[in-house]
């Protein structure tokens, strides 16, 4: 199948065979980064503008190094919620970067469905790098492509899904991701951090962490951001850890071989233990590497899906 | 119109439930008043509109509306939202007292008359607020605000969150004769909120409102309005709880009437998928099960009202990030047409169950509606008693409208006479349209 799409916003907007096209791509893509001279020019030519509302190393590195692979034109632009308060809203920012005649925004942003709006009026491919507590796209696929590598395959496994659910753009997007592919997901989180009918986006739900690892191939450690604690919802951060950390005496009771993924920064001691992150069964860093061959697909397919769309007329074109 | 011209209105089919009248008749004006329902009135010299198959009903009265005027001007002002009224059929609005200044004075109604007096185009009846500022804490001068002639008091927009002052409002209210309209929001639990609470709130990352923070507050307001013996009215109900709190207490005795508004038995949750800003409303589109209990309570009779919660704002502040959006729709121009579409062409309100949910009742509600009667005048003279909305009665003011009952026509942005053009129906195609607006007397719109 070929990819039409122009943006890329959440995984609940894709089929199964879109999400399979993301990574059979970036198993393409992967091999890049392991050459000599790590550079291809499928995007030669190209403008990338990395659009982040919000604070973030990883996630704007590991876009920036996967535009200039592909041999792209990178600009990172850094946008504090004080200057929004002040300036242009987030549609004539956009339009902005579009009249640069850049290609693809890479946008990052704390409010829910910016992503969203911003692609429904410039003409240009978004990629949402993250949107409040909604979507995570490339996050979810990158940990999905790293399951695929380490079990081969996605179809009937057992993911848990563990954290705060309620606030996480990263385990809505695993969610729907993973129930596209085939795979069962369990999310496990007190009580607070469990969001309403969650069931009805296909995950079921536990509160007890061994029932969560018990029969899981796989398990995804969300980060407890503490920091953003607006509503009091959060247990204390040692009880947390009591109860649901993960420690090498709990996963000894799970699975030999599972799979310990974690989207990052990790709080050593408060999810995770610094024995079980640095452990074998973690792939927390080959994530990271990944990401980049997850992006590079990305960046690469929406760039086409918006050619496609601009020989249709099907889309504003520049 | 100038004094002694008339109007006549002939053929249509006039649908007056004061009067149980479901009928083709004629409708003679003089005068600014209705003076004459019957079969083949002839008259000479006067002005004929045919409404032969047409539905002839009297103009709307919609007791939930937002002008904006004075303070937010570049949203809607007296004369535009008066003027979107009568194209919608709106021949009488209740101005919500959420303005800048708030209604909660003398000085700032007469401010607020003043410019009714110079600008309006369609009869307008004001709400004063309950409290100061509408903060919920000191209250306004009721006595005063009454006899300078506010129809109710409400804190729209807010509800008083203190108990023990909410009460007091409600016997200060009942000793003034003074209806108290409850916009039903418990703040605390709503705070920061901006679509139903389930899976709506959990698929898009947003802050869920829950049915709890409406229903509870109308629960409490019940109780406190049985205890003062007080009139109440629930402004937009919305959720399934609420339609039951209400039938319980109406099946009680207590003296409490409610209203919804079309995109409350019309949209779903749903509707908001795509982070659509039109769809956010304050209380948010809720189930299909809410909606489905909205239609039963407007059925049943258990909610009295449909009433549009005409909510201006500006396209900048909608264009933006969903959650920094305001909430409301505009509603005066659609609300008629939604209802025909959705309630009687469904089967849930005849003709004379839609005119009582949307002239009648709120009518009545507002003391606006007498029903005919004889009196004697200062000089003992025997007299037919004249004046009054929401019926076509002989006597009553001739706030008319005329309807095409199957014309199909589409909501664009671009046809509407309201400032703003939130609404929750564009693109939308409904059935029914306004021909004539009779407001007064004379026609104030005409398709």
């Amino acid at each position: 199948m070929a990819w039409t799409k122009k943006d890329l916003l959440g995984l609940e907007d894709l089929s199964r065979e879109e999400i399979e096209l993301i990574l059979t791509t970036a198993e393409s893509f992967k091999e890049v980064s392991t050459r000599e001279i790590k550079k291809v020019p499928a995007l030669r030519g190209k403008t990338v503008v990395n659009l982040f509302y919000e604070p973030s190393t990883r996630t704007r590195v590991s876009f920036e190094v996967a535009a200039k692979r592909l041999s792209a034109d990178v600009i990172n632009i850094a946008a504090s919620e004080s200057s929004v308060r002040k300036g242009e809203t987030l549609i004539d920012t956009g339009r902005n970067i579009e009249a640069l005649k850049a290609d693809i925004i890479v946008v990052r942003h704390n409010a829910s469905g910016a992503a969203e709006m911003l692609a429904r009026n410039v003409g240009i491919s978004v990629v949402n790098a993250g949107d409040g507590w909604h979507e995570h796209p490339t996050q979810a696929l990158l940990d999905i492509f790293t399951l695929k590598e380490k079990l081969g395959k996605i179809e009937g496994l057992k993911v848990t899904i563990v954290g705060d659910i309620a606030h996480s753009r990263v385990a809505r997007s695993n969610i729907w991701g993973l129930t596209k592919l085939g795979a069962e997901v369990l999310v496990c989180a007190p009580k607070m951090l469990i969001p309403a009918a969650i069931e009805q986006m296909g995950a079921c739900v536990t509160h007890n962490i061994d029932d969560a690892l018990r029969d899981a191939d796989a398990i995804n450690v969300l980060r407890m951001q503490f920091e953003r604690d607006e509503e009091n919802a959060f247990p204390k951060q040692l009880g947390y850890f009591k109860n649901f950390g993960i420690t090498e005496e709990r996963l000894k009771k799970a699975k030999k071989n599972i799979i310990v993924m974690h989207p990052g920064p990790i709080n050593r001691g408060i999810e995770i233990s610094s024995e079980v992150a640095d452990g074998l069964n973690s792939v927390i860093l080959e994530q990271v590497t990944n990401g980049i061959a997850v992006r590079m697909s990305v960046l690469f397919l929406v760039a086409q899906g918006r050619d496609t769309k601009d020989a249709t007329g099907n889309s504003p074109s520049l | 119109m100038t004094k002694n011209s008339k109007l006549l209105i002939k053929n249509g089919h006039i649908v007056d439930p004061a009067n149980n009248l479901d009928m083709v008749a004629d409708i003679l004006i003089e005068n600014s008043n209705i003076s004459q329902v019957g079969n083949n009135i002839k008259l000479n010299n006067a002005k004929i509109i045919d409404a032969t198959d047409k539905i002839v009903m009297p103009g709307l009265v919609d007791m939930h509306v937002h002008l904006r005027e004075p303070g937010r001007e570049d949203k809607e002002t007296i004369a535009s939202g008066t003027e979107a009224a009568l194209k919608g059929g709106v021949t009488t609005v209740l101005a919500m007292p959420n303005t800048q200044p708030a209604v909660d004075c003398v000085e700032n109604l007469r401010l607020l008359k003043s410019i009714i007096k110079e600008t309006a185009n369609a009869n307008v009846f004001i709400v004063g607020a309950i409290t100061k500022e509408r903060e919920g804490k000191e209250f306004v001068d009721i006595a005063k605000l009454k006899k300078e002639g506010i129809a109710a008091i409400s804190d729209d927009g807010s509800s008083v969150d203190n108990d023990k002052l909410m009460l007091k409002a409600l016997i200060k209210a009942k000793e003034y004769k003074v209806l108290v309209i409850c916009h039903c929001e418990d703040k605390l639990l709503t705070k920061n909120g901006a679509v139903n609470l389930g899976f709506t709130s959990t698929r898009l990352g947003l802050r869920g409102i829950s049915n709890e923070s409406e229903y509870k507050r109308v629960e409490r307001d019940i109780l406190l309005a049985e205890r003062a013996k007080a009139r109440l009215h629930i402004a937009h109900v919305s959720c399934r709880q609420s339609v039951e709190l209400i039938a319980k207490a109406k099946r009680k005795g207590i003296r409490v009437t409610a209203e919804t508004a079309p995109q409350y038995f019309s949209l779903s949750e749903e509707a908001v998928l795509r982070y659509d800003t039109n769809m956010k409303v304050n209380p948010p589109l809720r189930s299909k099960d809410d909606v489905d209990a909205i239609r039963q309570g407007l059925k049943d009779g258990v909610i009295d009202v449909i009433a549009s919660d005409h909510a201006p704002h500006t396209k900048n502040e909608k264009d933006i990030e969903f959650e920094r959006a305001e909430f409301g729709v505009i509603g005066l121009e659609t609300e008629l047409a939604v209802s025909i579409t959705e309630l009687v062409n469904k089967g849930i309100l005849d003709w004379m169950g839609l005119v009582k949910k949307m002239a009648l009742n709120p009518a009545k509600i507002l003391g606006i509606y007498k029903p005919p009667h004889q009196f004697q005048d200062s000089k003992g003279i025997l007299r037919n008693w004249c004046g009054g909305k929401g019926t076509l009665s002989v006597g009553s003011d001739a706030d008319i409208i005329v309807v095409s009952p199957n014309k199909e026509w589409r909501v664009e942005k671009e046809g509407f006479a309201s400032k703003s053009k939130n609404s929750a129906f564009l693109g939308r195609k409904l059935v029914g349209m306004v021909e004539y607006t009779i407001c007064n007397g004379k026609v104030a719109y005409k398709l």
